[in-house]
This record gives structure tokens, C-alpha cells and sequence, in this order.
């Protein structure tokens, strides 16, 4: 039964292109090539002129349908660097408020002739539903308490960075679990990635049912500190308070807070990680965020090289959604001749790099 | 090469075996082919002293370090003093968006190129689009005083006026052969679909 | 009433509360006038290899007029319905205005007059559907209506439902309950599970069902009001429906197709036509809702049909309005789903569709057995033929169908309303 999906016999033969919606869709491998070719990314923003030809022609449009500044700049910049032309779409500035849908908007801006568009979205599932009406690459900058996959690549990234591969690493994610799309990408990306995860958060702050994700609870982050590699701290939403969802700020920071006495506990090499922008003196002590093992603002820095590499990788890389056949039988029929002298060229040398 | 990316190259359209018809060279005569190259650049640039090698990712990052020792060798310095950088042309090609294109290894020029004479090294000169790619790529980088091209193996078929500076061996091929370049010797064969 | 010519059915299999004949029937002044072998009419009408069975009585349409004929109409959701078997259906009261006085019921009775099939109305409990004061349900009675529902929302207030069942029972009437406690609902738009954690959806515990069917069974032992639950989606509600039977109590329910037919999985590519309330549940619930409709603790299958604008399906799924269109589909689906499951008999399937609810909702002209003197309201089903579901929505206005692609068994050939046929081989005939 569950097969059945009215959408995908209605979509049928519209053109297929790849998009990143949710970390979900992503397999180990997938993941980690596009680790790989972020440090390609890294190295180009070291360069004395950090920009590449890559993308030069490509139009990237950013709609943002809830403000974002930093991921909004953080994703332009990234576009920028691989020599594309951006656009920038944002709620208050379109008709949206004057009751255009959002399949009008997507497709009013595919008239403009483009090649990706990065969603973001207070609803859930919104970017999956504009990738349904646009031939556009569809990026999901974030939508509702669903996913943020840049986030979770920034983030596996940069844990990463710090302790290698996260096979059998123990990372807590700590915080308000159920109503973040941090959170929900982050689960997938570390489980995919081998590393085993702990959710730390009241009951009321988690979903209903967990069996969706390979993941371990607890409410009690005293004895889960000392043995992770990684404390993923999550914003706490003041609303959360109003919804009765915890008694207090002061009661969920003296439970859930990463305190200066809490972090002395952590094992040493771990790091503390948070996706921004950070509420000092509620989730973490003002004090923690600013020790070296906090690599918060590498989080930051990273997440333009890894936008990059989603980018080059669905506009460039001509990749298709998780499926290599598919992939296969997409180019198949857009080879030009000429490009046969070329695969000569490149299989020679993936000849020798083996 | 990680292992999806390689599969996908091998699957179709592009799959197939590489399958060697013929052999072109031995070890013996691409040590020798480096030496004569080595003596070549030297002679051309009046020293090592500016050079700077780039091998060209992946297959020309081998040989830029076997050419540098033999450059060391001839010139009798010290093992591993000549500046050798990697250069991976994937995000400058002009076919993105045509075909599957993926950065291989991750691009290392420490180095200042102002002023020095850099060296381009690869395995096979084509089509000549690599190096086109190769040459913007550089420049990014720095101004070179100037920009040579070393090659193993030039195969013809040009599709831009590009030339090698110095050449390991002149091969004429069918374009839809392939020539497989190692450090035990170079292959002419072709692709067998699977 | 039109004089319609002499129809002869020819060569069924005759199913009907009693159970199963072969034979032929013959209509006459819209009534069955003879039942038997080798019968002669005017209209012939070949029923071989299909089942001849009193016609299907859907007790849960929105027909959404008036207010939303852009959608539905009363005229367009009775040509859907006939297509699909239904001879009779019973319009939900959450239109524009809402149907809680006597001049809305008057309207909406007048179009289904006009219209292809018997259409009956229910009352709303509350005026408005605000859930804060008893609509004029005496007043609404005296109009023909039976049933009571403020369907779209459930009464909240227990004191107010208390003295619903008290008024209506006084009266005689049915009241139906559309069962959703809604400080444990608001916000929601699927089930709560392992899907909702996944899409990220806020989801609702399939106990905002069941506490508010709790309250209303307890209250109907308190009032002894006769009391229909709607759309029964979750394994709880339909234990807490077999207990409240088992101890005697005159309960009746009812469960839609689409909770024997999909799950919450369907959620997955956040497609708003799987947005229902009740949501689509888990998949032991869906066994649990075959399996009391097998055991007959669920009375009925209802469509629940509820037809809604492309534009409004394509909102956000978390903002798109809940419902799906189902009069065209029910049967084949119940057919395909528990015939073929093993679950039920096809006779037992009709019960569920055709006498049973017809006895809930108090229509006596529909759902009775096949014989001599009874209004001919008929439907010819031939169950063998298999047919895919497409996304044209059929004849309703709205295409909301969640079932496209699916194959099903079980197509309705001919539909006679009243001694008229109003679909022959599968085509409505006005
Ligand atoms: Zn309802
Ligand atoms: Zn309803």
C-alpha cells in the first residue's frame, strides 16, 4: 500500500533533476562524496582569488520564504564562489502575501530561466513539493521541523575534521529534538555516517515515536557527557516555555544546559557543537561556547565550502537523485559526440589513478 | 578514485573495460623518456632553479614526481627540493554540465607562482581541453613568467591550439582508442562496452 | 413521480439481507413489481456474471453546497455517487452556510431532488458548528432529517453533548460524532508515529479519537441516546466499539475506505491529497478497522468523500484542507481490500454499504431485501471486472483521489434510483 503515491503517476515524464531535500535520500557513499569534494571547496576558499568557473551561467535563486539571513548569505556566497548568478526572492518582497500560491511563484520564476532553487520554508515538506513543479534542482535550505541537509553537512563535516571518521563516535544531540529540522537531519547524516547517537531531551522535546532513527535516549545528560565525542547542542526556543513544553528556562538549563561544571566533564578531545544562533546561558554557559573545543564558528566557516559542493555537485556533476542507473540513462541521451574524446581523455587517467 | 565515482564512469554510457591491444612502452622506456624530458626542461629553462611542477590529477601527479627526481638526480640536489603542486582542472573544464564531472583530489599549490616557470605535467595530451582548463586554473593562482607542458604521451586529435613543450612519445591513435599510461608503461587498447 | 418504463434486470445474482438467489427482476412505477425467472420489460438490462444488490447508501458525503460549488455540487457529488453504486447518500452539514436550520436543510433537499441520486441531509448538533448551542434540531426533524453531526469538528464541550443526546433522544433521532478532542489535535495534520517524526509533521495520537469516543459512549449509557461514530480510524476506538456492543449498548459506526486502503506512509512525498481527518493511521490500525468490519463491530463502510480544489491540495501540507474523494471507489476498494484480503464476503461488504447503514440512517426506502413491492433502488455490480483508478476525480468537480494507479476489482455497471436508470453500462444517463 504504501507504494501508492497519486504524485508520482501524476508527475510521471516530467523531466527528472536531482535535488537535496532531505539527508534521508542520501546514501553513505553519496554522503561522503560530498565530504569529499567540500574539501575541494575548502582548498578553492583559501585560494588568493576564491572563485572557480564552474557555474558561470547558472542561475541560482534563493526563496526564501522565511528570513534566513545567515544561511541566505551563506548559500550566495557559495554560489558566488563557483561563478554563478544568484537571485534573491524573499516573502516580503513578492506577491506571495497578495495570496499567489507557491506553485504560481516557482513557476513564475522558472520563466525566468533557471537552474536551482534554494527553498526555504516554515512549512514542512515545501521544497519537496516545489521540486514536484519545477525542472529546476531543487535545494532545501530548511523547511519546517523536516530537514536542513546543508546543516547536517556542514556539521558532519566539520565533527569530522576534528576526529576523523565518525565511525563508532558517540555524539549527544541535546535539546528541543521534536521540533527541529536541525535535528532531524543530523540524526540521519551521523547514523549514516557509522557514529552512534544519543538524543538527550525531556519527553515532551522529543517525538512521539523514535523508531524512524537508529538512535539511543536519555534524560540524563550528566551520565551521557563523559562518554560522547560530540555535544550537539540545539537552540531552545523561548515559544517552547509558552506550550508548557518545560516548566522553565531556569529548570531546562539546570537539566539540559551545558554549564561550565558539565563541560570540565566532557572527555578530552570532544567537542561541543551548535547549529546557531545560540541562546548563552540557556542551552550552553557563555563561558563553554567560547573554549576551543566549541567549534562553533568553524561550523559557520564550513557551511559556504559545503554549499558549494551540493551545488557543483547537482548543477555540475550532472548527478542524479541517489540513483546511478537513473543517472546512467539520464546523460545517456544529452551526450554530444564530441564528449567521447573527452571520456577517452578521463579514462586514461582513472586508468592510471587505480 | 572513490568507488561510486569510478563505477559510475565504468557503467553506461561511458562503461566498459579498458581492454590493451598493444604495448607502447616499458618501465625501462618511460624512465628513459622522463630523463630526456628532464634534460630537455633543464636545458630550455637554463636550470631548475624557477621551476615549479604541477601534475596535472590524476594521472599526471606521478609522473610530475618521477620527473622531479630525475630533474633532482641530473641536477644533484636534494630529493624532494623541487616545488611539486597538484592541480585537479575539474571545476575549469568546459564540458560541466555536459557530462559527470567531480573534483578527484583536493588542489595543493602552496606555492607562489608569480615569476616562476611552471610546468605542467600530465599523462596523455588529447584533445588539448584539460590543459586549456589547466591554463585558467593556473592563473588563478598567481603569473607565472612562464607556463611549459610536459606530457608522456601526445596522441593527436587536437581540438585546441595547444602544444607540448616536451613530449615522452609521439603516438598517433584512432580517437576512439585509449592510452593508458603507468609507470610500468603506456598501453594503446580501447573501452569494451559491458 | 415520472413514470419510467418497464426495466427488466436480467440474470444476476440477487444478494440482499436474506442473502442469495439467482433470478431476474423486474421494475414497474419505481418499485420491484415481480422477482423471478424468465421476466420480460420494456428496458433490458443484462446482469450476467454481476451481482444484483439493493443499491449502496453512503452515510458520510460533503457534497459542499452551498458555498463551495466551485468543488462539489450537490448535482455533480450524486452523479459521482451513482457511478458509484450509491442510491442514497446523506449530505454533512459543514457547507456555507452550515446546514443547522430548517431554510438551509429545505435548500439543500430541493437540489438533491434535481439530482440523480436520493440525497438526505443531516442537521448540524450546534448552530454553526460552534460546538456553544444546540441547533434547532426539531425544526430540522420536521423536515425529514435524522442524523445529527457537527461533522468537520467534533462537540467539544461534554456538558453540550450531554444535552444533545438528551434532546435528540427525546426526539428520536440519531446523532453522529465526528470523534476528535482537539486541545490533543490542534496544530496536527497527520498521525502521530514513526511518519510524522520523520516528515517532521506535527502528528496527532490516535487518542484524540478514542477519548472523545470514551466520553460519548459513557454519555450515551447516561442518556441513552442513540449514537453513530464517524470514520473510525484507530485499533482503540474500534476495541472501545466492540466492548460498548458486547454490553449491549445501541452503538453504531461507521469506517472509511481510505483507513482499510492506506496508511501514514502515504504522507511520505507530503502530498495533501493523503491529508485526512482522521489522519491516515498505522498499518495495525488498518488491520484493526478490517478486522472490525469483518467482525461487524464497525457497521458501515462511509465515504467520507470530500472533495477539494487543486489549488487548496497544493498548499503546504501542514496548511492544506483535510479529505479525499471516495464515492466512486469505496466499493471496488472494499472489494479489493477484503474481499480479496480474505476479510469479508462480498455479501458481507454490501451490508456495510447498503442495509446496514441504511438502517442507521433511518432511510426505509433503500437497503431492503429484493422483493415484490419495495422501491427499486438497485445497483448491478459486475465484481470481476478489474480497472485501474485515475486521477480525473470521475464526476466529481474536485480530483483529489489518493488512489491513482491503483488496480481494483469490482465495477458498478447499472444504477437504478427509484425505478430510473441513471447509470447504464457505467455512464450517467442525465
Ligand atoms: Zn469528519
Ligand atoms: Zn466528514
Amino acid at each position: 500500500m504504501n507504494s501508492l503515491n497519486a504524485q508520482e503517476a501524476r508527475d510521471k515524464g516530467r523531466s527528472q533533476r536531482a535535488h537535496l531535500l532531505s539527508i534521508a535520500d542520501l546514501d553513505r557513499e553519496e554522503i561522503e562524496e560530498l565530504l569529499r569534494v567540500t574539501d575541494t571547496f575548502v582548498e578553492v576558499g583559501r585560494r588568493p582569488i576564491p572563485k572557480v568557473p564552474a557555474l558561470r551561467g547558472r542561475t541560482v535563486v534563493m526563496l526564501f520564504f522565511e528570513d534566513s539571513t545567515r544561511t541566505r548569505l551563506s548559500f550566495e556566497t557559495a554560489a558566488k564562489r563557483l561563478s554563478a548568478d544568484t537571485m534573491s526572492f524573499s516573502v516580503s518582497s513578492s506577491s506571495l502575501n497578495k495570496g499567489e500560491s507557491v506553485r504560481d511563484t516557482i513557476e513564475t520564476i522558472e520563466a525566468m530561466g533557471i537552474d536551482a532553487v534554494v527553498v526555504r520554508h516554515k512549512s514542512s515538506g515545501v521544497p519537496a513539493q516545489i521540486a514536484r513543479w519545477t525542472s529546476a534542482s531543487v535545494i532545501n535550505a530548511g523547511d519546517g521541523w523536516h530537514q536542513h541537509p546543508t546543516q547536517a553537512l556542514l556539521d558532519a563535516y566539520t565533527a569530522r575534521s576534528h576526529l576523523g571518521s565518525l565511525e563508532g563516535r558517540r555524539i549527544a544531540l541535546v535539546g528541543d529534538i521534536k521540533h527541529s529540522r536541525v535535528a532531524r537531519s543530523n540524526i540521519e547524516i551521523f547514523t549514516a555516517l557509522g557514529a552512534q547517537v544519543t538524543l538527550v531531551a525531556p519527553r515532551t522535546l522529543l517525538p512521539a515515536s523514535l523508531s524512524a532513527w537508529p538512535v539511543q535516549v536519555s534524560q540524563d545528560l550528566d551520565a551521557v557527557l563523559p562518554t560522547v565525542d560530540v555535544c550537539y547542542l540545539l537552540r531552545m526556543q523561548q515559544e517552547r516555555m509558552t506550550e508548557a513544553l518545560v516548566p522553565s528556562l531556569r529548570e531546562y538549563t539546570a537539566t539540559y544546559g551545558l554549564t561550565s561544571a558539565r563541560a570540565d566533564r566532557m572527555a578530552d578531545g570532544a567537542i561541543i557543537m551548535h547549529p546557531g544562533p545560540m541562546n548563552r546561558g540557556v542551552e550552553i554557559a557563555s563561558e563553554v561556547a567560547d573554549r576551543p573545543s566549541a567549534v562553533i564558528t568553524e561550523q559557520v566557516a564550513n557551511g559556504v565550502a559545503v554549499r558549494s559542493a551540493v551545488l557543483f555537485t547537482l548543477l555540475g556533476a550532472g548527478r542524479q537523485q541517489s540513483s546511478s542507473a537513473a543517472y546512467a540513462a539520464n546523460v545517456s541521451n544529452e551526450l554530444p559526440i564530441q564528449t567521447d574524446s573527452v571520456l577517452a581523455e578521463e579514462l586514461a587517467h582513472a586508468e592510471e589513478a587505480t | 578514485m572513490p568507488v561510486a565515482e569510478r563505477e559510475r564512469r565504468m557503467s553506461r554510457p561511458y562503461g566498459g573495460v579498458f581492454v590493451a591491444r598493444s604495448r607502447i612502452m616499458d618501465g625501462e622506456d618511460i624512465t628513459r623518456a622522463l630523463r630526456r624530458m628532464a634534460h630537455e626542461i633543464l636545458e630550455r629553462n637554463h636550470g631548475s632553479e624557477e621551476l615549479i611542477l604541477i601534475g596535472l590529477q590524476t594521472g599526471g601527479v606521478q609522473l610530475a614526481h618521477a620527473l622531479a627526481a630525475t630533474l633532482e638526480d641530473i641536477e644533484d640536489l636534494e630529493q624532494h627540493s623541487l616545488p611539486v603542486c597538484t592541480l585537479d582542472v575539474a571545476l575549469y573544464r568546459d564540458d560541466i554540465g555536459i557530462r559527470p564531472v567531480i573534483p578527484e583530489e583536493v588542489t595543493d599549490i602552496p606555492f607562489d607562482l608569480d615569476s616562476k616557470v611552471v610546468v605542467l605535467v600530465d599523462d596523455v595530451l588529447f584533445t588539448g581541453r584539460t590543459i586549456r582548463a589547466a591554463l585558467d586554473a593556473v592563473i588563478d593562482f598567481g603569473r607565472p613568467k612562464m607556463v611549459q607542458l610536459a606530457v608522456m604521451v601526445d596522441r593527436g586529435h587536437r581540438e585546441l591550439p595547444i602544444r607540448p613543450d616536451f613530449v615522452g612519445k609521439n603516438l598517433p591513435t584512432r580517437r576512439h582508442e585509449l592510452v593508458n599510461v603507468t609507470m610500468d608503461g603506456v598501453e594503446l587498447g580501447e573501452l569494451q562496452k559491458s | 413521480m415520472i413514470r419510467h418504463p418497464d426495466t427488466v434486470i436480467k440474470g444476476g445474482r440477487l444478494i440482499d439481507a436474506s442473502g442469495e438467489q439467482s433470478g431476474d427482476i423486474l421494475i414497474s412505477d419505481g418499485q420491484i413489481v415481480a422477482v423471478g425467472q424468465d421476466l420480460q420489460g420494456e428496458i433490458l438490462i443484462d446482469a450476467g456474471g454481476c451481482i444484483v444488490s439493493p443499491g449502496l447508501v453512503d452515510l458520510h458525503a460533503h457534497l459542499r453546497q452551498p458555498g463551495k460549488e466551485e468543488t462539489e455540487t450537490i448535482a455533480s457529488g450524486a452523479r459521482a455517487a451513482v457511478l458509484g453504486g450509491y442510491t442514497a447518500v446523506l449530505a454533512m452539514p459543514n457547507t456555507t452556510p452550515t446546514i443547522d436550520c430548517a431554510a438551509v436543510v429545505r435548500e439543500v433537499l430541493e437540489l438533491g431532488r434535481a439530482s440523480v441520486c436520493d440525497v438526505h441531509t443531516t442537521g448540524a448538533i450546534t448552530v454553526g458548528r460552534a460546538g456553544e448551542q444546540l441547533a434547532p434540531m426539531a425544526e430540522m426533524a420536521a423536515l425529514g432529517v435524522k442524523v445529527f453531526t457537527d461533522d468537520g469538528t467534533g462537540v467539544q464541550d461534554d456538558r453540550l453533548m450531554r444535552r444533545a443526546m438528551e434532546y435528540a433522544s427525546g426526539l428520536g433521532l440519531t446523532l453522529a460524532q465526528h470523534c476528535e478532542v482537539n486541545s490533543l489535535s490542534e496544530g496536527t495534520c497527520m498521525h502521530e508515529g514513526e511518519w510524522s517524526a520523520r516528515l517532521g509533521l506535527p502528528g496527532q495520537p490516535s487518542e484524540s479519537e478514542e477519548l472523545m469516543v470514551m466520553r460519548d459512549i459513557a454519555l450515551a449509557r447516561l442518556t441513552g441516546a442513540k449514537i453513530h461514530f464517524q470514520h473510525m480510524s484507530t485499533a482503540g476506538s474500534a476495541a472501545l466499539i466492540a466492548a460498548a456492543k458486547a454490553k449491549g449498548m445501541s452503538v453504531t459506526a461507521e469506517a472509511a475506505p481510505h483507513h482499510f486502503t492506506l496508511t501514514d506512509a502515504c504522507c511520505e512525498h507530503y502530498d495533501a491529497t493523503f491529508k485526512v481527518h482522521p489522519p491516515l493511521r498505522s498499518q495495525s490500525d488498518l488491520e484493526a478497522i478490517k478486522n472490525a468490519l469483518a467482525a461487524g463491530s464497525l457497521d458501515a463502510i462511509a465515504t467520507d468523500h470530500a472533495p477539494h480544489a487543486a489549488e487548496d491540495k497544493e498548499l503546504p501540507f501542514d496548511q492544506a484542507p483535510p479529505g479525499m474523494l471516495g464515492l466512486e471507489y469505496a466499493l471496488a476498494l472494499a472489494f479489493s481490500e477484503l474481499v480479496d484480503g480474505g476479510e469479508m464476503t462480498e455479501a458481507e461488504v454490501l451490508a456495510a454499504m447498503s442495509w446496514r447503514p441504511a438502517a442507521i440512517a433511518g432511510m426505509d426506502n433503500h437497503g431492503q431485501r429484493l422483493v415484490v413491492g419495495v422501491p427499486a433502488n438497485l445497483c448491478v455490480i459486475d465484481p470481476s471486472q478489474r480497472w485501474v483508478i485515475d486521477a480525473t476525480g470521475g464526476a466529481s468537480l474536485s480530483r483529489n483521489v489518493p488512489y491513482v494507479g491503483k488496480e481494483v476489482r469490482g465495477k458498478v455497471r447499472h444504477t437504478i434510483v427509484f425505478g430510473e436508470v441513471v447509470v447504464r453500462d457505467g455512464e450517467v444517463q442525465r
